[in-house]
């Protein structure tokens, strides 16, 4: 994709930001769960703060597929945006 | 309400049973697990009985039981721990509670996710038994798990599978007899010392420390704060991980082909495209092939043509009969018509029966039975018990249902589902649900009765109500789909393009009417993907005969009443009656012959009864349209509205079933005076 690197380095300097703006194909780590009932859901599925996932898709209008090891999950576009992360620099 | 009926047989289950269930005599073996893991499969092994089995999490939504030896074994709906944060956990949470041994079913694809629940239940002080399922599919990703190694940090029994491929069932009985408490955290005890002793289960004293309120009532004790739970769940998770990077190594990930295909299925460029495929191929394979060609030779030909008139002139042998017999000429449109009496039986006068015999042979004969007397005629005639049921039922609809069942058992065991439910998970959060609701509204498609029990999987109230709506009102069940799919495709392009669009505008304004005035709020999506790969087809073949058999066993019921109620109605004259009091709805608000009330007194009985009603009134194209459109819209059949006041409630599904009329009538009526 044009304008990957671009874009790259310009998270790097973001930093946090939430779920349903990562961008496909990046790895980030998570940094704050939602707390309540949907937190220890998350953390049962296998996605814990601290956590560095994978993101597979992000599909038109925010719904967020991500991977963590052979998992995939699916993640709605309201509960995406209340997962802060953290784009991981490899 | 719901609750509080749940609740109280809670408390049977504790009095009878008690807490760990030891006191009952019979042991009790439960299959635990994740959704999606193949504990169906373990019980349908294990007691024999069928239960079904699909590639999505959440086909099982409550417990079957079965016998396996000297035990009784349950099967349970899937979960990722014991809680109670929706009906599926509580059903599995209590029946894990009145075990006396949890067989662990693990996805080993996925141990991260499933150990969690396997620790939680060592935590719960259950004695269990782990079996690494998906074996097969480990191999071929060439990951090594070291089984030994987990069993010793467990403290449990550890055991290998592949449980499509039934190998390693052979260690069931190995497992259910060395199933062991697992090894617990020493911190653990300290957290549920004082709890333990006052609720004196383990297992309980566990949940109600993680917050499970319902818990805690039953033993009127404090419960446990989020904050608690989260401690735990946290160093739960900590342990998990640890114990997965000391046992499962990954050699190389080699890309497999059906795992490519679910990436593409999930890609925005490549997804619809996807989607489109898989819906030309099922319109060519029901909408053409079988609900034209195959139903064309099995009615008409077989059905008609045969059976029936082999039946009719059997009877014919013994009773009064008036019989047409219309020709059709393929060079000469004219028809021809001869009527043949016979006062007393057919064979009073030899040559007359020879000349009937002769002309009703031929091609093209269309031969209709007239029977004077009225038993007779309620039997054998027109709308005949016997003769109509059994050529709707066994010609028209069983081909056409079990076509149906097929494509829907291979579409569900390919995994691709949950995929779909993603990729529509923006539009249907317009409709004030998330994409999980495909999965119960897909399901709806083969039988409304079995998808509006599915609907248990969404995640809240309100949910629930709006899928369960548009199952209800405006999706038609296979049966349904079948006798559509054959007026439909015989009426041409347009009136399909009109009934797609007013049924699919009917589902868009219902669903964000409710979303609008519903109260509360709906959740959003979180599903876990399967593994997409390609159908197996003997449990396609399995699934579809179990049920087809099972339509077939309740159907035959329904469509028998049906057909005695319509047949007594047309004997007695009341069915004239009935028409001509519906006139003024069916012939000058719908624009249909009056006849076609007839119907819709069968489809009260059942809504594909009713559609197969439609089939002798030579309707216009356009007004097939309007007389599917009704009948689609109207109320869905006895099965399923007994469902859903179990599931709803009887005041949401009473609202639900008298509105349809209204909904069924109005729609089906404006469009007439348009089209027509
Ligand atoms: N390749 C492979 N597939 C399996 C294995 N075991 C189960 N499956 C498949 O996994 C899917 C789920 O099987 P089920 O038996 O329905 O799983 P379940 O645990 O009862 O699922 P829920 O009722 O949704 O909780 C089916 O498509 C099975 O064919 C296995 O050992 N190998
Ligand atoms: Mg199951």
């Amino acid at each position: 994709m044009p304008g990957a690197k671009k874009e790259r380095t310009a998270n790097i300097i973001m930093g946090n930001k939430t779920l349903d703006k990562i961008k496909k194909g990046t790895y980030f780590t998570i940094e704050k769960l939602p707390s309540g009932i949907v937190k220890v859901q998350l953390i049962r599925l296998g996605l814990s703060e601290g956590d560095t996932i994978f993101c597979l898709e992000r599909l038109p209008g925010g719904t967020i597929i991500v991977q963590k090891n052979r998992q995939e999950i699916a993640i709605g576009f309201e509960l995406a945006k209340l997962i802060s992360v953290r784009i991981k620099i490899i | 309400m719901k609750d509080f009926i749940e609740h109280k047989e809670h408390h049977l289950h504790l009095e009878n049973g008690l807490s760990e269930g030891t006191k009952s005599g019979i042991p009790k073996i439960v299959l635990a697990g994740n959704p999606n893991v193949g504990k169906s499969l373990f019980f349908n092994y294990l007691s024999g009985t069928y239960v079904d089995v699909s590639n999505f999490p959440g086909t099982t939504v409550s417990i079957t039981k079965g016998v396996y030896k000297n035990s009784e074994v349950y099967d349970t709906p899937g979960v990722y721990g014991v809680s109670s944060f929706n009906d599926e956990e509580k059903v599995a949470r209590d029946i894990i509670l009145e075990s006396d041994i949890v067989i662990n079913v693990v996805n080993s694809l996925h141990l991260e996710r499933d150990l969690f629940l396997t620790l939680q239940l060592i935590d719960m002080g259950k004695k269990i038994s782990v079996f690494l399922n998906f074996n097969d599919e480990l191999k071929k990703r060439k990951i090594v798990i070291d089984a030994e190694k987990l069993s010793d940090l467990l403290g449990v029994p550890v055991y290998e599978t592949s449980a499509v491929k039934k190998m390693g069932f052979e260690k069931l009985d190995e497992a259910i007899a060395n199933a062991k408490v697992g090894i617990q955290p020493d911190a653990l005890h300290h957290v549920l010392h004082e709890t333990l002793n006052r609720v004196g289960s383990q297992a309980e004293a566990l949940l109600i420390i993680e917050g499970d309120e319902i818990i805690a009532e039953r033993h009127s004790v404090p419960c446990g704060s989020g904050d608690e739970r989260e401690i735990i769940y946290i160093e739960r998770r900590n342990r998990v991980n640890e114990i997965v990077s000391t046992v499962e190594r990954e050699d190389s990930s080699k890309g497999l082909f059906f795992n490519a295909l679910g990436k593409y299925s999930l890609n925005p460029i490549t997804g619809i495209p996807i989607l489109l495929v898989m819906l030309t191929v099922l319109y060519f394979f029901i909408g053409d092939f079988v609900s034209q060609r195959v139903v064309n030779f099995t009615e008409q030909t077989i059905g008609k043509k045969y059976f029936e008139y082999y039946l009719k002139s059997f009877v014919a042998n013994y009773t009064p009969s008036e019989i047409s017999v219309t020709l059709k000429d393929e060079q000469d449109p004219s028809k021809k018509l001869r009527v043949y009496s016979f006062k007393e039986n057919l064979n009073e006068n030899q040559k007359v029966k020879q000349e009937f015999d002769h002309a009703s042979r031929d091609e093209n004969a269309i031969v209709d039975f007239h029977f004077p007397n009225p038993f007779v005629k309620l039997l054998f005639g027109e709308f005949g018990i016997i003769s109509m049921t059994i050529t709707y039922l066994v010609f028209l609809l069983l081909p056409l249902v079990a076509a149906f069942y097929f494509a829907m058992a291979l579409m569900e065991d390919s995994g691709y589902l949950p995929r779909l439910a993603t990729m529509l998970d923006r539009m249907m959060n317009k409709i004030g649900l998330n994409g999980r609701a495909v999965i119960p509204i897909m399901l709806g498609f083969g039988c409304v009765t079995m998808a509006t029990i599915t609907t248990r999987l969404l995640g809240s109230e309100r949910e629930k109500t709006i899928a369960t709506a548009i199952l209800q009102y405006v999706i038609p069940c296979s049966a349904q789909l079948a006798v559509i799919a054959v007026l439909l495709s015989g009426a041409g392009v347009v009136p399909l393009l009109i009934y797609v669009t007013v049924i699919f505008s009917t589902l868009i304004v219902i669903s964000t009417t409710l979303n609008k005035f519903l109260p509360g709020q709906s959740t959003p999506l979180l599903i876990d993907l399967p593994i997409m790969r390609l159908p197996k087809l003997d449990n396609a073949f399995k699934k579809t005969f179990f049920r087809t058999y099972g339509f077939m066993k309740e159907a035959s019921l329904w469509f028998f009443v049906g057909a005695l109620l319509v047949g007594l109605l047309d004997v007695t004259g009341m069915l004239v009656v009935f028409q001509n009091i519906l006139a003024p709805v069916t012939v000058h608000w719908l624009k249909l012959p009056k006849e076609a009330a007839t119907a819709f007194v069968m489809g009260v009985v059942r809504r594909d009864f009713g559609a197969a009603g439609l089939f002798g009134l030579n309707l216009a194209p356009m007004q097939i349209t309007v007389a599917l459109i009704t009948i689609t819209l109207f109320v869905p059949c006895i099965a399923a509205f007994i469902i859903m006041i179990k599931e709803r409630g009887m005041k949401e599904g009473l609202i639900i079933w008298f509105s349809a009329w209204i909904f069924a009538f109005l729609i089906g009526g404006v469009v007439a005076q348009i089209i027509i």
